[in-house]
């Protein structure tokens, strides 16, 4: 049997946060009424003139720096031409010879924590095309062109993949960076990431390149898993079969799950690209992007380091926490309320992770703020609460039922009891009230009490309605029954 | 380097341009001719030249991230032969 290898490359469209369009002052903002954000240079009307968008330069720098790229002084943009409803001028503004950001890497960090770098090839700034409907509308197409000449920064990776996991995880690590910049909201169900996959299989040890299919429309991470496993399968399967891969395009349909060839014209790739008239070379000198460098904020890989060397935290730990600037923003909030790194790590990760999921909200969208969670972690740490009246609190935080951790506490009478006093009293009426379970006890071998003790707590537990602190529990009524 | 007739008539079809076969054979000709003159070119030594980009000499000026144009839909629409909620309507594409 023999042993194949996959070979991926992604070409990976991100979606610049700017407030307007790359070449034109119409508004980016997403969900407008159809072609109100599409000014005449959006349209190509007669006439009109580009005008470069600098925030879109700085964005594009600012990726770059983070993937240790080159900048270039000069880059250029150029046309690249291709006739479709929903590109009004017959051509997209891009960028080939001379793109903007020059060769990076980016380290990306596989399910076991190891580490990897994958290189860039180059990524160039480019305007978007509108969108097509194709729902009937009297036998034609719709056409919007609200999303016509958005920013987009087209990152291009070497094919240095190896399994649909790698390149999930590239992809991750892409989201975690554009978003840390805040160069991108990264919203993939909006489009604001998308991704074309480069896919081909060679048997095993084999230095050439087997034939690649290029698959487009994959728009989420699971997206990008489940159309590569399909194609290496089919492409395995074809080639056992004694046939050959043939260099295309193929769509991936995710309601079926699987990739289809698109019907294309042979001349569909010829974009005759050429400098565009238009638009004068850009030239970014090292000043520029030294400011740039400086605006940078801590980028995922430096903080994932500090949260592991700093704060103590595992590599498992730390990795997850900074995956994403809203969560390590949280997560660094909490801890600076409650003071404990680990403490912090555990609840975030735990519970609030845990309804954020069941409820498919984002960390921005948490009912419960950093600075509540803190307050309850505090309440943990100096023995107010017990950790099971904690997951009450919570909970109570969630529902919006006060707006403090001290507050629910004193509504609920959750305050633990930790006067010795009190608990006796209430250890000391369970016995009273349980002859048979205590003879029970005193009668069974030293072994077996551990287990035994069980009902007891759980009683004084329930008499106490969870107040009582168990630890205190547990030792009186150890003391008291082994009394006899 | 020799044109000829089908790329002509590839070339046409790539910008949308409708051509009869007599103006295609023209073409044929004078884009030879044309591309006769480019061959001249190509005997100069180019090594350590830097292509120009742009004839003119200057960089790109660059524009403040802000909104400035607002929507004019209806004005725009006016000279669309086909209009429906707002969207512009094309013949039928599928892809």
């Amino acid at each position: 049997m023999m042993q194949w290898e996959t070979v991926i490359g992604l070409e990976v469209h991100v979606q610049l946060a700017t407030q307007s369009k790359i070449f034109s002052g119409a508004s980016t903002a997403f969900g407008a009424e159809p072609n109100t954000q599409a000014c005449a240079v959006d349209l190509g009307m007669p006439g009109v003139l580009p005008v470069l968008n600098e925030n879109a330069v700085a964005m594009a720098v600012k990726f770059g720096l983070a993937v240790d790229a080159e900048i270039p002084e000069t880059s250029l943009f150029e046309r690249k031409n291709y006739f479709y409803p929903d590109l009004p001028k017959g051509y997209q503004t891009s960028q080939m010879a001379q793109p903007i950001v020059g060769p990076g890497k980016v380290e990306i960090t596989l399910d076991d924590g190891s580490t990897r770098s994958v290189r860039i090839h180059h990524a160039h700034l480019e305007e978007d095309a509108g969108k097509s409907l194709h729902e009937d509308y009297h036998g034609m197409t719709g056409i919007d062109l609200n999303r016509a000449g958005t920013p987009l920064l087209e990152i291009v990776s070497e094919p240095d993949m190896r399994s649909a996991k790698e390149a999930v995880a590239y992809i991750k690590a892409l989201h975690a960076i554009v978003t840390y910049l805040g160069i991108s909201d990264g919203n993939m169900a909006e489009g604001s990431m998308r991704c074309d996959v480069n896919v081909s299989v060679r048997p095993k040890g084999q230095a050439a390149f087997g034939t690649r299919a290029e698959i487009k429309n994959v728009n989420s991470f699971r997206f990008v898993e489940k159309a590569i496993a399909f194609e290496v399968e089919r492409q395995i399967e074809l080639i056992e079969d004694g046939g050959q891969v043939v260099q295309e395009t193929r769509l991936f349909d995710p309601e079926r799950d699987e990739t289809r060839g698109m019907r294309t014209k042979e001349e569909a790739n010829d974009y005759r690209y050429f400098p565009c008239p238009d638009l004068l070379p850009v030239t970014l000198d090292g000043a520029y992007v030294d400011h740039q460098r400086a605006l940078m904020p801590e980028l995922p890989s430096e903080k994932r380091r500090r949260f592991e060397n700093q704060l103590g935290l595992s590599a498992y730990d730390a990795g997850v926490l900074a995956s994403s600037r809203a969560m390590a923003e949280y997560f660094e909030a909490v801890k600076d309320v409650c003071g404990d790194a680990k403490q912090a790590a555990n609840w975030v990760q735990g519970e609030l992770s845990a309804n954020l999921n069941r409820e498919n909200l984002e960390i921005g969208d948490s009912p419960v703020t950093a600075e509540q969670l803190g307050g309850l972690i505090q309440r943990v740490m100096d023995d107010t609460i017990s950790g099971k009246a904690a997951k009450q609190v919570f909970q109570a935080l969630w529902d919006g039922e006060e707006d403090s951790a001290d507050a629910i506490i004193e509504a609920r009478g959750l305050k633990q009891v930790t006067d010795t006093g009190a608990i006796e009293g209430m250890i000391d009426q369970v016995i009273a009230d349980s002859p048979v379970q205590v003879a029970q006890y005193r009668e069974a071998d030293e072994s077996k009490r551990g287990k035994m003790i069980g009902y007891f707590v759980g009683q004084v537990m329930k008499a106490s309605r969870g107040t009582a602190n168990p630890q205190q529990v547990n030792s009186l009524l150890k003391q008291k029954l082994d009394q006899a | 380097m020799a044109i000829e007739h089908a790329d002509v008539l590839r070339a046409a079809h790539l910008a949308r341009v409708g051509l009869s076969e007599d103006e295609a054979t023209g073409y044929v000709d004078d884009l030879s001719r044309i591309l006769k003159m480019v061959d001249q070119l190509q005997a100069v030594d180019t090594q350590d030249i830097i292509p120009l980009a742009h004839p003119l000499d200057a960089t790109q000026r660059l524009r403040p991230d802000e909104v400035t144009e607002h929507s004019q839909r209806e004005r725009f629409q006016a000279c669309a032969p086909a209009v429906t909620d707002g969207l512009y309507l094309v013949p039928r594409v599928v892809e």
